[in-house]
């Protein structure tokens, strides 16, 4: 009965669906790599595609939920990837468990893009729509020249940081773990497919509860009338705060994941490109859609791997793919053409079965 | 003697940003979206004067010419197969298809052009002027930049205010609705303004070609980006706000790479963005509107 009560309820039932879709997808994929049945290609994107759907559902909390343009989502999972990389190389010795090191780095980086979030966001937030929009693209542009140019490096007496190599200065026998331009390198890969998965759920988990809590009602409020929100008595620049910070963290724990998950990494992945293809996954699953995010996080980045074959044609496709389906799903004429065509396979299908009903009872 | 010469050398590259941000505070002023594409159309007309002075072997004010048409046409076209379908729909969902239009003109740059950097030669044959024994030395590059960019602002500025069609996009941009009541062709003046800005764009890919000669199909995104910080820096929808955006954003950049650091240039210029923002919301020439309950 109380089962029966729970299915009743569209959240819980939309946030069901979502955890069983993730689910079985892991498991059909972990069946398959015991049968062996995986290319290695297909098992490099795995871990990726984890990283991909924990982006884009943390942005679809700003995005999508919360209302605000964000254009600097990759400098999040930068500052995750690049601590998150320094963590797991510090901790070397004192935790030998890869998973436990692993579990470490992706908090530490998930931490420190948060407190940058919470940073960032005390003067950023006060500006709205574009402006903010144009704000959070200079801060990922900001945080990618930064890193860029950081060196840090760890020898006898310790952990060494600086922004230029003359004053890094490293004793014998010390290693570089960030080196300047040319990025991490000799990252020792922690990253696996259970993790990526754990980060999945752990996201949709943290955004879900999020979204259907009295803090998300809120966040939706400021979202569809600011002003109306701010008259019941809502705090609007603590509730955009808490949303600002909670999707820099999640993006900052994927980060983490990304960068563990390559033997080298240079600042340039985490470019306002990134940024933009993160925004894509969200826009195309639709904005406020969590389970859309999913599922288009995973068929764009799948499909441009899958395209490979067509060599130089694939990004044009991808480009006039990406542009079709922005026509097919916003443009009111073709939505139009569509509910037509819809209509007419439906009361075909609906014929048919009549038809056959009818059969039946004679 | 040094500042003077890394000044001039700021305005330069500042007004090319000045003509780029030109395109994107009108098409922004009028349209109400975003345009990622601008930078690639930039490209494209880098490309399209490239290949007919080396290629047809005409002299370069024909380059030029060409490059404008080809592009007038091609934002047109864009507006049309793109843009104007999703009208009226939400801005986010205009800007994804900008960034896919964006990625296309990249894409087809590179099957058309190959990635290979092309070595662009200036459209300027003049030779630099000296002062002062060589210590300042003023090439035909800045000369004709900040020339077409000055001529560029204030032929906008009389084009908006005093012809019809100008008119008629400050009234479009003003309230849509109402203009359309008053008889204004709404989707005509739009395309009107893709054609400006993308002709304009042209005109920027040549003056950025000729001023940093290599060519790509990458070419255009980062000076794209450059002037639309520099767009809303002066106050995004004001022409003479892109103006003064895009030459501060040049000399802040040529400065701090002098002065300060060569590799946080791009930290320097983006944190002065974030400064200005935060302390005139709107942009430096931008207007406050006040949010009506």
């Amino acid at each position: 009965m109380a089962m029966k009560t729970l299915l009743k309820n569209k959240t819980t039932r939309t946030n069901g669906i979502t955890y069983l879709v993730v689910i079985a997808v892991f498991a059909v994929m972990q069946v398959l790599n015991g049968a062996g049945l995986l290319g290695s290609s297909v098992k490099g994107y795995l871990v990726p595609i984890c990283v991909y759907i924990s982006l884009a559902v943390s942005l679809n909390l700003l995005v999508g939920i919360c209302g605000e343009l964000s254009l600097g989502h990759a400098g999040f999972m930068g500052i995750g990837a690049f601590s998150g990389i320094v963590i797991a190389a510090l901790l070397q010795d004192t935790i030998p468990n890869d998973v436990m090191r692993l579990l470490c780095a992706m908090v530490g980086g998930g931490i420190l893009a948060g407190v940058v979030g919470f940073l960032i966001g005390i003067p950023v937030l006060r500006l709205r729509g574009d402006y903010l929009a144009i704000v959070t693209l200079a801060f990922g542009e900001i945080m990618k020249n930064i890193v860029g140019n950081l060196y840090a490096g760890i020898d006898a007496q310790g952990f060494h940081m600086a922004i230029s190599t003359s004053k890094m200065k490293l004793g014998e026998g010390g290693k570089y773990i960030i080196n300047g331009p040319l990025g991490a390198t000799g990252v020792q890969k922690l990253a696996t497919f259970t993790m990526g998965f754990v980060l999945v759920l752990f996201t949709l988990f943290v955004v879900q509860n999020l979204v259907n809590s009295k803090e998300g009602r809120a966040i939706k409020a400021v979202r569809d009338n600011r002003i109306a929100a701010e008259s019941v008595g809502i705090n609007v620049t603590a509730f955009r705060m808490k949303a600002f910070v909670v999707s820099a963290f999640l993006a900052g724990m994927a980060g983490a994941l990304f960068g563990l998950n390559y033997s080298s990494v240079t600042a340039s992945k985490f470019n306002f490109n990134t940024s933009i293809n993160i925004l894509v996954f969200v826009v195309l699953g639709g904005m406020g859609n969590i389970l859309g995010s999913v599922i288009s996080a995973t068929v764009l980045y799948v499909l441009p791997e899958a395209m490979r074959g067509l060599q130089d044609y694939r990004m044009i496709l991808y480009a006039v793919v990406l542009i079709v389906v922005m026509l097919c799903t916003w443009s009111p004429k073709f939505k139009e053409k569509l509910s037509i065509v819809s209509e007419k396979i439906k009361s075909l299908f609906w014929g048919l079965f009549k038809k056959k009903e009818a059969g039946t009872n004679e | 003697m040094r500042i003077f010469q890394y000044l001039i050398n700021g305005i330069s590259i500042g007004s090319v940003y000045a003509i780029i941000a030109l395109g994107y505070t009108m098409v922004y002023g009028i349209a109400k979206m975003l345009n990622f594409a601008h930078g690639d159309i930039i490209m494209v007309g880098a490309y399209i004067s490239f290949c007919v002075t080396n290629y047809l072997g005409l002299p370069a004010w024909a380059s030029v010419l060409a490059a404008m048409a080809v592009c007038t046409v091609l934002g047109i076209l864009i507006e049309g197969l793109a843009y104007k379908p999703l009208r009226g729909t939400p801005s986010l969902a205009v800007l994804i298809t900008a960034i896919g239009v964006s990625y296309f003109l990249q894409n087809a740059a590179q099957l058309i052009w190959t990635s290979s950097p092309k070595n662009f030669t200036s459209v300027v044959t003049m030779k630099p002027i000296s002062l002062f024994d060589g210590q300042i030395v003023i090439t035909g590059e800045v000369l004709l930049t900040v020339g077409v960019s000055i001529l560029v602002m204030v032929g906008l500025t009389l084009f908006t205010s005093k012809t019809r069609t100008g008119k008629a996009m400050r009234a479009v941009s003003e309230d849509r609705a109402a203009a359309q009541l008053m008889g204004i062709n709404v989707n005509r003046t739009i395309s009107t303004t893709f054609a400006i800005g993308s002709a304009l764009a042209a005109v920027a890919g040549v003056l950025l070609c000729s001023t940093v000669p290599t060519l790509m199909p990458t070419t255009g995104s980062m000076p794209g980006i450059r002037a639309f910080t520099a767009a809303v820096f002066g106050g995004i929808g004001s022409i003479p706000g892109a103006m003064l955006g895009g030459i501060l954003l040049g000399i802040i950049e040529t400065f701090s790479k002098a002065y300060l650091s060569t590799q946080f240039s791009d930290a320097i210029v983006f944190s002065v963005l974030i400064i200005i923002l935060l302390v005139k919301p709107a942009g430096l020439l931008g207007k406050q509107v006040q949010e009506k309950v």
